[in-house]
């Protein structure tokens, strides 16, 4: 009998070890160190940092063949962390990182990590003092950083207007189209006349009508859109040092636009949602999706992957409504044993014009150097092959010096990608209107315990 | 005398074999264990990279957790399991029957065995992205009924309540019926041939042999297969999360109980989790303890209520 007992509590206990959590807890407090160490270890979901720096850091002497040590010529070495950023792998890593940052040795310190725009302000909040201000690496970001769009600087200060992180991109984005269907719709692909048909919300719904009367759809998703309205709220998601989520007008507009169109046939009804099979499929050559909206890094890595057909199909031209999307912020860590040659590499690599201009004609990036830029928007060398010999710099650049970057809140991934995916049931026709808003209350409050209350405009 | 002693102990031998087994279940399942229903009393979670707590607060878990839709995330997983649970057992029985039966003299039982066993040995995750990719909108099975002109408009599988759980339904059972046919079989194999004949001597048919002599036969495995299956669907986990890509969509129809569980791990949020892995405890351990008094019955057909019998007519007697 007792050997039963056992084993029925060896069973249970098995079973509930499968349903458990591990849990684990540890402390930080920020450290300083002053001597230089010998390794650099940055934190980043993918090699986009590492070649940019290895094409444009003039102290690098060789990268070894993985990709996960540089070299520089000083014989400090450079360890690449690399973690995907799917499932908030990467925001995982980091974090364990962060807490053990205080206890690690030397050379196991993370010295700069890089953040993204949906989540640089869980980085940059100045209580969790994260990434240190770049006054105390001892770059002043009015004089060294003069040459930045000044949102970039915005968006990696934290409350209390103190810059935190820096980038060497910007992200200012555009309406890109097919000129075949333009030429079908409308008779002509030129960028200029293209432009006044998309030039605002209420044009764009005029063209779309004739897009959908020739059997095209003016953009895939209702996700295509968000980025406009939603990286142009007034107020930020969450005010600092409350825990109620304040939805924005602009998002209502989104939710009743979306839905206008979707049901008015303006958007493909199969295609829910972004970076998934049926979105990429809306950029073949099959598709009867007349345009997209995205910045440089999106017509580089995710149009052009997608597309099927012969370079000089798509064309660029202003967006409906200025917008940013995306961005990486390189940050130096609290507690780094590297600052000088942290503040070396950020300097490298978000401040020096020419090597930002090196990444622009490279990996044709839309870089963050205001002169910079408007020399490449009037140089010819900077036109793109897939853009049909189109220089997209010139597009681009009116649209960052006009971009009103929306206040962040360290809610912002969760509240952007939630509000998308509980919406898109009430699109669908799945869900009523009520019941969307509830679906997004209980989401969001499962994703962020401290968030109490929803506040819905009137 | 002098022999007893020299007789040889092996039973230590015993004991230091199956010491590793206890050693690495105590350090990684039972002490995260008794941390995690530590945990379930405290609020302790992390806000962007600050920790919050530990602060104990008694049972506010337990209690913010039933007011959260914890039951109908319950009655999803439990939807989602009886879609794939019926069909599994059904067909598991025919063909173990089928298997069995000597006089169909099926050709090829070994080769069927480990065909439908194939399906369990892929990853649960690379087959609910397999029936992702396969059912999407523009997918293969939406082409392939627009061609035979089935439907003139895709179906939008994963759009509706319906198609979602059927799909998640479908998966399991593909996953599982192998597992279920084979354990049946075994079962069904041990009972003794002498029955069959008699019964047949008897002139029973093969429905009635099916109904009155396997069934009762093998009713102590088909609890066990039965509760196995709800501990397993209690767990279900990886096919919908991937099929829906965490979302349960549409409308939270497909919300299992561990999605919700891992929608609080994102946060870290150790002390909600704690206590929703502590409910699923008891629930899995008073299956188990079912479980356990059906399968160590020591009574002649298997059922309580018999061996309750018997044992009344042995006291009378």
């Amino acid at each position: 009998m007792k050997k039963q007992v056992v084993s029925v509590l060896l069973i249970a206990a098995m079973t509930a070890s499968l349903v458990a959590g591990c849990a684990k807890s540890s402390e930080s407090s920020p450290g300083n160190e002053n001597t230089e160490g010998n390794v650099i270890n940055i934190y980043s979901w993918n090699s986009e940092f590492r070649e940019r720096v290895e094409a444009i850091y003039p102290e690098v002497k060789e990268a070894s063949k993985d990709g996960t040590v540089t070299m520089l010529n000083d014989g400090t070495e450079i360890h690449w962390i690399i973690n995907p950023n799917q499932d908030g792998v990467y925001q995982q890593k980091l974090d364990e990182a962060l807490m053990k940052q205080a206890d690690a040795s030397a050379d196991d310190k993370v010295d700069i990590f890089l953040s993204e725009t949906d989540y640089v302000n869980k980085y940059t909040d100045a209580d969790a003092d994260a990434a240190m201000p770049l006054t105390d690496l001892g770059i002043d970001p009015e004089t060294d950083l003069a040459d930045q769009y000044e949102f970039t600087k915005v968006t990696a200060s934290d409350v209390n207007g103190v810059q935190r992180g820096s980038t060497w991109q910007c992200c200012p984005g555009l309406l890109v189209y097919r000129r075949d269907i333009a030429m079908d719709a409308f008779g002509t692909d030129d960028p200029e006349e293209i432009g006044q048909k998309v030039k605002d919300w209420d044009t764009i719904k005029t063209t779309a009508a004739e897009l959908k009367a020739k059997g095209y759809y003016t953009f895939s998703s209702y996700a295509d859109t968000f980025r406009p309205y939603g990286n142009s709220i007034e107020a930020s998601w969450v005010s600092p040092g409350e825990t109620t989520i304040k939805v924005d007008q602009k998002i209502m507009n989104w939710i009743k636009d979306s839905k206008e169109w979707l049901d008015a046939g303006y958007l493909d009804k199969n295609v829910k949602g972004q970076f998934n099979p049926d979105w990429n499929q809306a950029m073949g050559s099959s598709s009867k999706v007349f345009a997209f909206l995205f910045p440089a890094w999106g017509i580089d890595f995710t149009l052009k992957k997608n597309w099927d057909g012969e370079n000089g199909v798509w064309g660029v031209t202003n967006p409906p409504q200025e917008y940013n999307w995306g961005g990486s912020y390189i940050h130096a860590c609290t507690g780094t044993d590297n600052p000088e040659h942290v503040k070396d590499i950020i300097l490298a690599v978000t401040a020096n014009k020419e090597n930002l201009l090196k990444i622009s004609k490279e990996y044709t990036d839309f870089t963050n150097t205001k002169s910079g830029m408007q020399a490449a928007a009037g140089d010819n060398s900077y036109a793109s092959e897939f853009l049909g010999g189109q220089n997209a710099f010139q597009y681009f650049v009116p649209v960052a010096e006009n971009i009103k970057i929306a206040p962040l809140s360290a809610y912002d991934q969760g509240c952007v990608e939630l509000i998308q995916s509980s919406f898109s049931d009430y699109f669908q026709g799945t869900v009523d209107f009520d019941k969307a808003k509830e679906n997004f209350e209980t989401a969001i409050i499962e994703c962020y315990p401290d968030i109490t209350a929803v506040q819905w405009p009137e | 005398m002098k022999v007893k002693h020299k007789k040889i102990d092996y039973s230590k031998w015993g004991y230091i074999f199956i010491l590793p087994f206890f050693v690495s279940f105590f350090i990684f399942s039972f002490i995260p264990l008794l941390d995690t229903i530590r945990y379930s009393f405290f609020e302790y979670y992390r806000s962007g990279i600050k920790e919050v707590g530990p602060n104990f607060v008694g049972m506010q878990n337990y209690i913010s957790l039933l007011g959260s839709d914890m039951l109908k995330y319950a009655g999803n997983t439990l939807i989602l399991w009886m879609i794939g649970f019926i069909p599994q057992i059904v067909i598991a029985l025919v063909l173990a029957e089928w298997f069995v039966d000597a006089r169909l003299k099926i050709h090829g039982t070994q080769f069927f065995k480990v065909v439908i066993y194939l399906p369990n040995l892929i990853m649960a995750s690379a087959f609910a992205m397999l029936f992702f990719t396969m059912f999407s909108t523009n997918g293969p099975v939406n082409s392939i009924l627009m061609s035979i002109g089935l439907t003139h408009q895709p179906v939008d599988f994963l759009g509706s309540a319906l198609g979602t759980r059927s799909l998640v339904g479908l998966m399991n059972f593909l996953m599982w019926f192998g597992n279920s046919t084979i354990m049946l079989m075994a079962a069904i194999m041990g009972i003794s041939p002498d029955i069959f004949e008699a019964s047949e001597l008897d002139g029973c048919n093969s429905i009635q042999r099916f109904f009155f002599i396997t069934l009762p036969q093998i009713r102590p495995i088909l609890a066990y297969t039965l509760i196995t299956a709800i501990i397993g669907g209690l767990q279900m986990f990886d096919v919908p999360q991937i099929l829906t890509n965490g979302q349960g969509t549409p409308d939270r129809t497909s919300m299992t109980l561990i999605m919700f569980l891992n929608s609080h791990l994102k946060s870290k949020n150790y002390g909600m989790a704690g206590a929703l892995s502590v409910y699923l405890f008891i629930v899995s351990g008073i299956l188990c303890f079912i479980v356990y008094r059906i399968t160590n019955n020591d009574d002649p057909d298997g059922s309580k209520a018999a061996a309750k019998k018997a044992k009344k007519l042995q006291r009378k007697g």
